[in-house]
């Protein structure tokens, strides 16, 4: 039925495009119109349908502001976004003033100008005074732009204070992970290699990375059997062949990384804290994120703290804020008692990409320290 | 000289003919872009109304990609890439310097045909090749291609991150090898010709902006497209012979992938280099198109015709300086972010004087507003309402927060996108009796052109403001996030401004095919232009002119110059004592 009325609906649109054509032929006949003179009527009725037109984006542009204003982000909940927040209001103040005039001046010279009032038009090939004032005022008002904007971008982004809590959040298809680095304030090392179904983040401790060495040659093992059911020298069997001797070269890289490794320190891990679903943060305390992704490029964006940075497989990406307002005092501010902080995901990574969030909660340094010592630490928390 | 006795087959398919040639990367373009602009109603439907059952969905999509006419997930992304990839390449790229190169560098510079006619022939078969091959990659069984129009690796190098990353994906890589044969083919040609072939008299400093345009145009799309060219070469080595260019520690599907020490930052970086200067490779030919068209239909001569070239020149240049900005939070090292937000806010200034220079080649002019004016308006109107946001993204600062948002789908829509389309539009009504020796329509062209031009910002502004509440681009649905739940009016309103003027574009269709075989028969120059095409006859013969070529003794901006007979020069037209030649005034 849907499918008949899409089909009516074309054919009528094509029968109604085929009258109005027969229609306009008829008029340009008895018109004498050749496609190329544009009378006085249409173009006084196109000069003034052009300020109208202005008149109605400027209208249009008002509205919207005033309609959406209240949804757009509230207030920065992180000390550099304040900064990010001035600088966007600088910056739309003259772009704004920028795109009034210039539409305004559009307007006014198709109106002015068009050739039912302007009979005549006048050689003018350039004005060297002119172009000197609009190619120096675009360049200053740029170098400010350019200057505040990067006293801004620098202040955020470089230099991450040493006593930031670090915080590492682990991306993968499709959700996020947060570890907390717990008392020592350091976070356990990690390979991909390690990654296994109790250990989704891949961290390394002694202990788990000697049980994943026999894992390996255990699954290994499991493979080899597996060759029993399959076709000898098949494809399948060439398939499987080829993941036994990876694994054992998996293996041997994991080996060799410990070998190499004498001095390191892999008890760091042992505090190690993971939460899923939600994380908190403490306000008024500088806190660095460390980004990891598990498959493909994530990207980590918390827009009430005007931060964002991609998560990247195969390195570590930083980004540190400072939260200065608490979830309860943001939710008072909204006017909404279910309001939460988000983490998002904002790089395209497959399916379900679009849902792949975390609230985040932020949070007296005491609240903090009590949700903290609640939390489990992984390596106890986990198997082993 | 004898069109009519050639073959079918040499005459319509495999021509040499530069104007032919034109006429069929058109046409092509064309029809790319009406599926381009189908792909993205249909998603526009799910935004607006997620979950619902849409039965035109099911039509298009079938039950395996819209079961019970809901759109599926992949289905959406793959959607989204091919929409970007078909509209960035096919139709802003080919379809625009395809089409208005071929028609106007030979003949704006008194030129036979192309430096190689045969070339130009493998430049379009090529072009026709990937786009056949792009549509293909439609109905593979997993899927086209759906990880964006930017493919980043590892989603797009590993199989198992999405089912769009098989089959569909190596597609994609085929069919934009191809593009890119293509573009370099023609790029080439470009260049030789109007360095080699230009009429006598047709000094640089006279060609018209549009060839000035075109020209520095096919420099940087031969100058960066072989950068994507090595891109996509190296994908397809990561995706089919085990290497490790943009792959590192990856776990996927419940393995750990035997893939170390590669970077997909690496292919950001080659993406970009060619990404970036590719938005210019689609606006410079807007540019020259708005200059002609506003300029002839101004009655006036285009304002700092020095300044514009001098524009164009800095711009091409410093498009290859700037691709830094798209990987401001990509995990490069922010320092390097600095020196690209100081080269990136430099682009504005060209990119203002030529604002300038439009709105003063109106000022004090004698407007005439055919069609062509009316979206040459449309396209200073656009390239500066898009233009302008492009300074607050490119402040790295501010691009934390904006960064995959809807803002900068508002911005690249406006200021690339309808640019180029609106200057596409003026470039097709003024020079079609040139393509086709008959004229538009020119009530459906009024018509045409007030509900695309309404509609166009009827979808795109209100796009700023979901970016402003951090709405991210690339969600299948937001109903996940109640944060969000307020914007959705703006998205139904902006779906329904897509439908309305997705229908209007098929009255400028009809108006096309039409007007080919109907409409009233062209004079030799309509619209009083001085530029050298106009004086070729009407009828297209092979070599342009009859008889000699034609010997340029001006440029090509003499419109309303006192102490003349009419208000148009044309350039073979001798100067008389003691007349100055261009700006020299």
């Amino acid at each position: 039925m849907a499918s008949f009325l899409i089909f009516l609906v074309i054919v009528l649109g094509i029968a109604a495009i085929v009258q109005v054509i027969r229609v306009f032929e008829i008029s340009n006949f008895l018109q004498g119109e050749d496609g190329i003179s544009v009378s006085p009527r249409e173009t006084n009725s196109l000069r003034i349908s052009l300020v109208l037109f202005v008149a109605g984006f400027f209208a249009f542009f008002i509205y919207l502001w005033v309609a959406y204003k209240q949804y757009f982000l509230p207030e920065s909940a992180s000390e550099h976004g304040a900064a990010i927040d001035t600088l966007l209001n600088f910056n739309f103040l003259i772009i704004t003033i920028v795109f009034v005039i210039t539409h305004i001046l559009l307007a006014y010279f198709s109106y002015r100008y068009a050739n039912t009032v302007s009979p005549k038009a006048t050689f003018v090939t350039h004005n060297n005074k002119l172009e000197l004032i609009w190619t120096s005022a675009p360049a200053v008002v740029l170098a400010i732009i350019i200057i505040y904007g990067l006293t801004t971008w620098n202040s955020a982004m470089l230099d991450t204070p040493d006593d930031s809590i670090n915080i590492e959040l682990y991306a993968r298809q499709f959700d996020w992970t947060a570890r907390y680095a717990g008392e020592d304030n350091v976070l356990g090392k990690s390979n991909y290699l390690m990654i296994s179904a109790t250990n989704p983040l891949g961290i390394i401790n002694e202990t788990k990375l000697k049980e994943r060495l026999s894992e390996m040659d255990a699954e290994a093992a499991e493979l080899e059997a597996s060759r029993a059911e399959v076709y000898p020298g098949g494809k399948t069997d060439m398939e499987i062949l080829d993941k036994i001797a990876l694994k054992k070269k998996q293996k041997g890289r994991l080996e060799q990384m410990y070998a190499q490794g004498e001095n390191e320190d892999y008890s760091v891990a042992d505090d190690d804290i993971l939460t899923k679903v939600e994380f908190h943060i403490p306000v008024g305390k500088p806190v660095n994120f460390q980004i990891r992704s598990q498959d493909v490029i994530h990207s980590a964006f918390m827009p009430h703290f005007r931060a964002q940075m991609n998560a990247v497989p195969g390195m570590i990406t930083n980004f540190y804020f400072t939260p200065i307002i608490t979830t309860d005092e943001m939710r008072k501010k909204v006017g909404d008692p279910n309001f939460n902080y988000l983490l998002l995901c904002n790089k395209i990574c497959g399916t379900a990409h679009y849902n792949m969030q975390m609230n985040i909660i932020v949070e007296s340094e005491a609240d903090y320290q009590k949700w903290l010592s609640e939390q489990k630490k992984f390596f106890v928390a986990g198997t082993n | 000289m004898s069109g009519h006795s050639e073959p079918f087959i040499t005459k319509y398919l495999f021509s040499h003919d530069h104007k032919m040639i034109s006429r069929q990367f058109l046409i092509t373009g064309t029809i790319m872009a009406f599926i381009g602009m189908i792909m993205s109603l249909l998603f526009r439907l799910q935004l607006a109304w997620p979950g619902e059952s849409f039965s035109i969905l099911n039509v298009f999509l079938g039950d395996k990609w819209a079961p019970g006419g809901v759109l599926d997930p992949n289905m959406y992304l793959a959607l989204v890439t091919i929409h970007g990839t078909i509209m960035v390449f096919f139709l802003l790229t080919a379809g625009l310097s395809g089409t208005f190169a071929n028609l106007l560098i030979p003949l704006q510079i008194g030129a036979r045909d192309m430096a190689s006619g045969f070339l130009n022939m493998l430049s379009y078969w090529f072009f026709f090749g990937s786009s056949v091959v792009m549509i293909a990659s439609l109905f593979v069984e997993s899927g086209p291609a759906a990880g964006g129009w930017t493919v980043y690796p590892p989603l797009s190098a590993v199989p198992e991150a999405m089912p769009g990353s098989g089959a569909g994906m190596t597609l994609w890589l085929v069919s934009m090898s191809l593009f890119i044969i293509s573009s370099l083919l023609g790029g080439l040609n470009y260049i030789v010709t109007i360095i080699n072939l230009r009429t006598k008299g047709m000094n640089m400093t006279r060609l018209p902006l549009t060839v000035w345009a075109l020209f520095v145009t096919a420099i940087i799309g031969v100058l960066s497209f072989p950068v994507l060219f090595a891109a996509a070469l190296l994908l397809i080595f990561d995706r089919s012979f085990g290497t490790s260019f943009y792959l590192s520690d990856i776990y996927i599907a419940g393995e750990a992938l035997d893939r170390t020490g590669g970077s997909p930052l690496l292919y950001h970086h080659l993406f970009w280099f060619l990404g970036h200067p590719e938005v210019y490779i689609i606006i410079l030919p807007a540019f020259g198109i708005a200059s002609e068209v506003i300029s002839c239909n101004a009655r006036k001569p285009i304002f700092g015709y020095r300044a514009m070239i001098g524009s164009i020149l800095a711009i091409g240049f410093l498009s290859f300086i700037v691709w830094g900005h798209h990987m401001y939070v990509s995990g490069m090292n922010p320092f390097i972010g600095s020196v690209f937000v100081f080269t990136t806010l430099l682009i504005a200034i060209p990119s203002a004087v030529k604002a300038f220079n439009y709105l003063t080649t109106l000022w004090k002019g004698s407007i005439r507003f055919t069609p062509a004016m009316m979206f040459a308006i449309a396209m200073v109107s656009t390239f500066i309402t898009g233009g302008v946001t492009g300074i607050i993204l490119a402040d790295a600062a501010l691009d934390i927060n904006l960064h995959d948002t809807y803002f900068v789908v508002a911005h690249f829509h406006i200021v690339m996108g309808l640019s180029a389309v609106m200057a596409m539009f003026a470039g097709v009504y003024h020079w079609f009796p040139k393509m086709w020796g008959r004229m538009l329509n020119k009530k459906l062209g009024y018509l045409h052109f007030w509900i695309t031009f309404i509609c166009a910002y009827g979808v795109f502004f209100p796009q700023h403001f979901q970016g402003l509440a951090g709405v991210p681009r690339r969600y299948y649905t937001y109903s996940e996030f109640p944060l969000f739940d307020g914007l959705q009016d703006i998205s139904i309103l902006v779906t329904l401004f897509a439908i309305v003027g997705g229908l209007a574009q098929f009255i400028f269709a009809f108006n096309f095919v039409y007007s080919m075989f109907r409409g009233p028969r062209a004079p030799q120059n309509p619209w009083g232009a001085n530029s050298l095409e106009w004086t070729t006859p009407v009828e297209h013969i092979h070599g342009n002119w009859v008889g000699d070529l034609p010997v340029v003794h001006r440029w090509a901006y003499d419109y309303s110059k006192p102490g003349k007979e009419h208000d148009f020069v044309p350039q073979t037209v001798p100067l008389e004592e003691g007349e100055v030649d261009g700006e020299g005034h």
